[in-house]
């Protein structure tokens, strides 16, 4: 049923219980409060509330980052031994590929954009839900429709797709790649790919639209800052995929020849287009990470964000540059013009630089406490630090030629990958699961959680930065064992069975919070952004009652009313008029 | 799968090195942090300058293109080691210092203008400096001779190789001597596949096709890959320093068999190349025999035979 | 609202830029458009909010000094519990598997995405479920 829904319960602090403050009587709220409607399953099928869907995308989510989990230990157990024959070409092929795209369509995108932010936005901007609720039910029922899609693919006769996750003309045609799991693959990208699109839709509107009084756009907390430029990204991105798939697809089936030299097309075309959306992808599958991480430091700091404006100007500036730096992927193709793409790809280093800076200048003279969420952002910066260095490395046209397909970049992309989506992703999830479900996870099982990922991440990836630095290109089934690769090889794989033991932490770690809760309270960290002003779990439509919002930390304020930050900067009208109020350790 | 032989080749002496102008890095910002940023851009000069290129396990280059884009590799890592660690460091010992030791609120301060400046000007310096070198070397990796002239300004001849990529192999043609040399290794790599052999000491100009998907050419030890596209003729050089025996393999993804399309150059004497092309003429692998393969269908290929595979040196034990 | 148009009208902007320069540079046609398209999905709805922000009420959200009071009224209606959106989507997924398996799955799909389309709007227009 649809529900209109009136403005929360009103809480002014300097008149605690004054006429104009509680202007509406309990009864009113009946609506938000009772729960008319279908139950059981039929209340999951039919139910709207971000918080439902924001849960059902990372339940999903984190489904399909298990199986692709295991499809990656089946790799590494193939490439520990060069005359290994555990699994045939074709089904390592497929392997690789279906690991690749269940992790970058499948998991990180979704888990982060459906349903973290699904969940957390509408409560950090102080909204009773997301803009089109109904849209957001269909974002995710499209996106299990092709993640199940993409997932059984491999059931079919002809198996799963085996020509990587970028899918390369001429390789994917019907000639080279026949067979139904490959259309199934592109198809489900579709239906994903809308299933983000209307996300996107949802982001942007919220947040320009509902937020709460006096949350204006520069009092955003900066995770839902980087959702808007995330859902703006995808806007651009996106579309650019389903279309060259969608001419994929006619290639293969309707006999048009876009990408195949015979009818006069261009092969290379699929590179520009799939590479024009690729880019952007890793960008907003990057951002939503690095927004989490920017919400968790400053409470296990306990101070404020430092350079929030420039954390801000950052963000938008690697968005628009992630927009500019698509052939970077294609150097080695020789048709693409170099210096353009190697220039805007440095370029994006500086507001990375930025944004590290700040994540610095948070802890620095701060009160850190290393709970599981700060201990897994801590994980996060040092594995982005060696990735995105690396990845500086590849913005040169002539150390790509030399490292391009080799297990370089493969390591490169694992680290920035893993750093953002793992780490940051397993950070968020630690940090706002006690909001979630009102319960806390044992820090000790998250601790032996974070240890074990962390060394099993390294030992891992550092080796096959030597390796692919010793010639052994990606993508390989076998190799000679005259190469000298074997034993960097070997390491590697035992570090990915490490990583694969961690989670088992993670599992006791859930199984525990369930048979024996712990409640968490409103805010078990003293968070300072809205969401951790209202109830755990957050009642219908989010909020009963509101604080007057002052800066990025409204709860925070509320909360630690004499050690609020100095919110006048840059604003000369309100620093005057701030003068006249007290002022905290404004240090400049 | 059957072990086999040739290891990596023989070291090569260093190479005189090519000077590159590199413009100061301006004064900026205070002290320590000044040093830091400075360090940064002057350590490849520094390096440069004594001829001390840390590997950091790439290698130093058989071509003089590799060799330049090992240099340029080299000093982007110092540089890389560097920030990072700097940065890395700044980390820990943030996370060491500022530990939490009482319920005591710390200072909420949240900008610094100065420094925000300084650490958005350094990065900036930084990236300019990289990107100078970086199109510098390129311009020097991506050079090529005009092949009409057939000679370079040096007097030496430019041999012409195309490579043909194919689902799974490689063919070498040499159209000037009427030879060609194709293979494929499809039942798990038993050796290293067709081999090109080239003279050192002059410049080899490689025209690479594909006849059916993308395939990537690559030999680790000219620090050097280029795509074969369908439709698309890639041309670049290489100048070999030294003779050697230099392993590739194809780096795109391109079905079943990618894993197998291994193949080898070999540096040999511009005599010692001669009398080679002489032999294959004499074998019969001359380009006639070989015809122009329709669109999407592997040439007809030779199993590399002892003749045209001259011995690669004895295998290098492999190493962690 | 003034600051949204800002951004994205910036972002637009940027992109124009780029375009042009990758244009003037590179001769290349796809990434070209896909630029100029990146440029226009910003110039866009960031010019309409830059002239609309003038003529509109302000936002309670865009308010600094705004209170929870000031907020006081109806938000919106959102769209509870509803079995559409379910339907729809799995209309979408049988039209997606159609190409993949065959026009006898067709059927299915018209049957699921029509009747999902229908009831939705007519559960809009009367704000409440059919």
């Amino acid at each position: 049923m649809t529900t209109t829904i009136e403005s929360p319960d009103l809480i002014e602090p300097e008149e605690p219980g004054g006429p104009g403050a509680h202007g509406h009587a309990e009864g009113d709220h009946e609506a938000a409060h009772e729960h008319h409607g279908p139950h059981g399953i039929l209340n999951w099928l039919t139910s709207t509330d971000h918080k439902v869907i924001g849960k059902s995308y990372m339940i999903t989510a984190l489904v399909t980052f298990f199986i692709s989990g295991v499809m990656a230990l089946v790799i590494r157990a193939q490439l520990a031994d060069p005359t290994s024959s555990l699994v045939n070409f074709q089904t390592y092929n497929e392997l690789f590929t279906m690991h690749g795209s269940l992790m970058l369509y499948l998991f990180a995108g979704p888990f982060a954009f459906g349903g973290l932010a699904n969940y957390i936005v509408p409560l950090q901007v102080g909204a009773p839900d997301m803009a089109y609720p109904r849209l957001n039910a269909l974002s995710y029922w499209l996106y299990l429709g092709g993640a199940s899609m993409m997932t059984l693919s491999f059931v079919v006769a002809g198996g799963a797709a085996s020509f990587g996750w970028v899918a390369y003309a001429p390789l994917s045609n019907s000639i080279n790649s026949p067979g139904t799991g490959t259309d199934l693959w592109l198809l489900s990208l579709g239906l994903t790919g809308f299933s983000a699109i209307f996300t996107g839709v949802n982001l942007v509107a919220t947040i320009f639209y509902l937020r709460a009084p006096g949350m204006t756009m520069f009092r955003v907390p900066i995770f839902s800052w980087n959702m808007l430029v995330t859902g703006i990204l995808i806007l651009i991105a996106f579309p650019v995929l389903f279309g060259a798939v969608v001419m994929l697809f006619c290639d293969r089936h309707f006999g048009t020849h876009i990408y195949s030299v015979q009818g006069g097309g261009v092969p290379v075309l699929w590179q520009h287009l799939f590479w024009f959306f690729g880019h952007p992808e890793v960008y907003i599958l990057a951002l939503p990470y690095f927004g989490i991480v920017t919400d968790i430091i400053p409470v296990f700091s306990r101070k404020p964000l430092f350079g929030y404006r420039g954390m801000v100007f950052a963000t938008l500036s690697i968005a628009a540059l992630s927009t500019g730096v698509w052939a970077h992927h294609m150097f080695t193709t020789g048709v693409v013009l170099l210096p353009f793409f190697s220039l805007l790809s440095y370029l994006i280093a500086i507001p990375t630089g930025i944004k590290f800076f700040n994540w610095i200048g948070t802890m620095w003279g701060g009160q850190l406490s290393f709970q599981t969420p700060m201990l897994f952002s801590m994980g996060f910066l040092f594995a982005f630090l060696m990735g995105g260095v690396t990845g500086v490395l590849l913005a040169s046209p002539p150390v790509d030629f030399m490292t391009h397909d080799t297990y370089f970049v493969v390591a490169h992309f694992h680290q920035v990958l893993i750093g953002t989506t793992v780490f940051a992703g397993f950070a968020g999830f630690y940090f706002w699961y006690p909001k979630m479900f009102g319960r806390m996870l044992s820090e000790r099982l998250g601790k032996l959680h974070f240890w074990f990922l962390f060394i099993g991440f390294w030992v891992t990836f550092v080796p096959q930065y030597l390796v692919g630095l010793k010639g052994m290109p990606r993508r390989v089934a076998d190799y000679l064992s005259s190469n000298g690769w074997t034993g960097l090889n070997q390491l590697s794989t035992v570090g990915a069975f490490v990583i694969g033991f961690s989670f088992l932490f993670f599992f006791a770690n859930l199984i525990q919070s369930w048979r024996k809760p712990v409640p968490a309270g409103d805010n078990p960290w003293d968070g300072g952004a809205l969401e951790w002003f209202t109830s755990s779990p957050p009642p219908h439509h989010n909020f009963t009652h509101l604080p007057p919002i002052r800066s990025e930390r409204p709860t925070w304020d509320y909360n630690h009313p004499e050690h609020r930050k100095d919110e006048s900067h840059g604003d000369k009208r309100h620093r005057e008029h701030d003068q006249k109020k007290e002022t905290v350790g404004a240090n400049s | 799968m059957i072990a086999f032989t040739n290891g990596s080749p023989t070291p090569l002496p260093d190479r005189d090195r090519t000077s590159a102008d590199t413009p100061e890095a301006p004064a900026a910002g205070r002290r320590w942090k000044r040093w830091a940023a400075g360090l940064a851009v002057a350590a490849p000069l520094v390096l440069g300058g004594c001829n001390f290129y840390p590997s950091y396990g790439a290698s130093r280059g058989a071509t003089t293109q590799g060799q330049d884009t090992f240099k340029l590799y080299s000093g982007m890592m110092t540089t890389g080691i560097i920030i990072g660690g700097f940065v890395g460091l700044l980390i820990l010992f943030t996370v060491l210092r500022y530990r939490r030791r009482s319920d005591e609120m710390p200072k909420q301060f949240h900008e610094s203008i100065p420094i925000e400046i300084l650490y958005t000007g350094i990065p900036v310096l930084v990236v300019a400096a990289l990107f100078l070198f970086t199109v510098i070397t390129e311009n020097k990796v991506d050079a090529t001779v005009p092949l009409a002239a057939k000679i370079t300004a040096t007097g030496n001849p430019v041999v012409d190789v195309k490579v043909t990529a194919f689902q799974w192999g490689w063919r070498f043609d040499y159209p000037n001597d009427n030879v060609s040399v194709s293979g494929e290794v499809t039942n798990g790599p038993q050796n290293h596949g067709p081999q090109m052999v080239l003279p050192y000491g002059q410049t080899v100009q490689v025209t690479l096709v594909s006849n059916d998907v993308i395939h990537g050419f690559y030999v680790r030890d000219f620090n050097f890959s280029r795509y074969a596209l369908p439709g698309v003729v890639n041309t670049f050089d290489l100048n070999i320093i030294n003779p050697g025996f230099y392993p590739g393999q194809c780096t795109q993804i391109c079905g079943l068999y990618h894993s197998e399309m291994l193949f080898s150059v070999r540096a040999v004497s511009p005599a010692q190349y001669r009398t080679w092309l002489q032999g294959e003429v004499a074998t019969g692998h001359t380009i006639k025999r070989v015809p122009e393969p329709a669109a999407n269908t592997p040439p007809p290929y030779d199993h590399v035979t002892t003749s045209n595979a001259l011995a690669a040196p004895a295998s290098k034990k492999g190493s962690l | 609202m003034r600051v949204n148009g800002t951004f994205l009208a910036l972002i637009g902007a940027f992109f124009g830029i780029i375009a042009l320069i990758y244009w003037f540079t590179a001769y290349e046609d796809a990434g070209f458009l896909m630029l100029i398209g990146s440029a226009f999905l910003g110039l866009l709805p960031g010019s309409y909010y830059l002239w609309w922000s003038r003529r509109m009420r302000p936002l309670e959200g865009d308010e600094p000094d705004a209170t929870p009071s000031s907020g006081a009224g109806v938000i919106d209606s959102f769209p509870g519990s509803s079995i559409w959106p379910f339907l729809l989507g799995m209309g979408a997924f049988f039209a997606t598997l159609t190409f993949a398996f065959g026009l006898w799955l067709a059927p299915i799909a018209v049957a699921l995405g029509l009747s999902a389309v229908i009831g939705g709007v007519v559960e809009s227009r009367r704000g409440g479920t059919v």
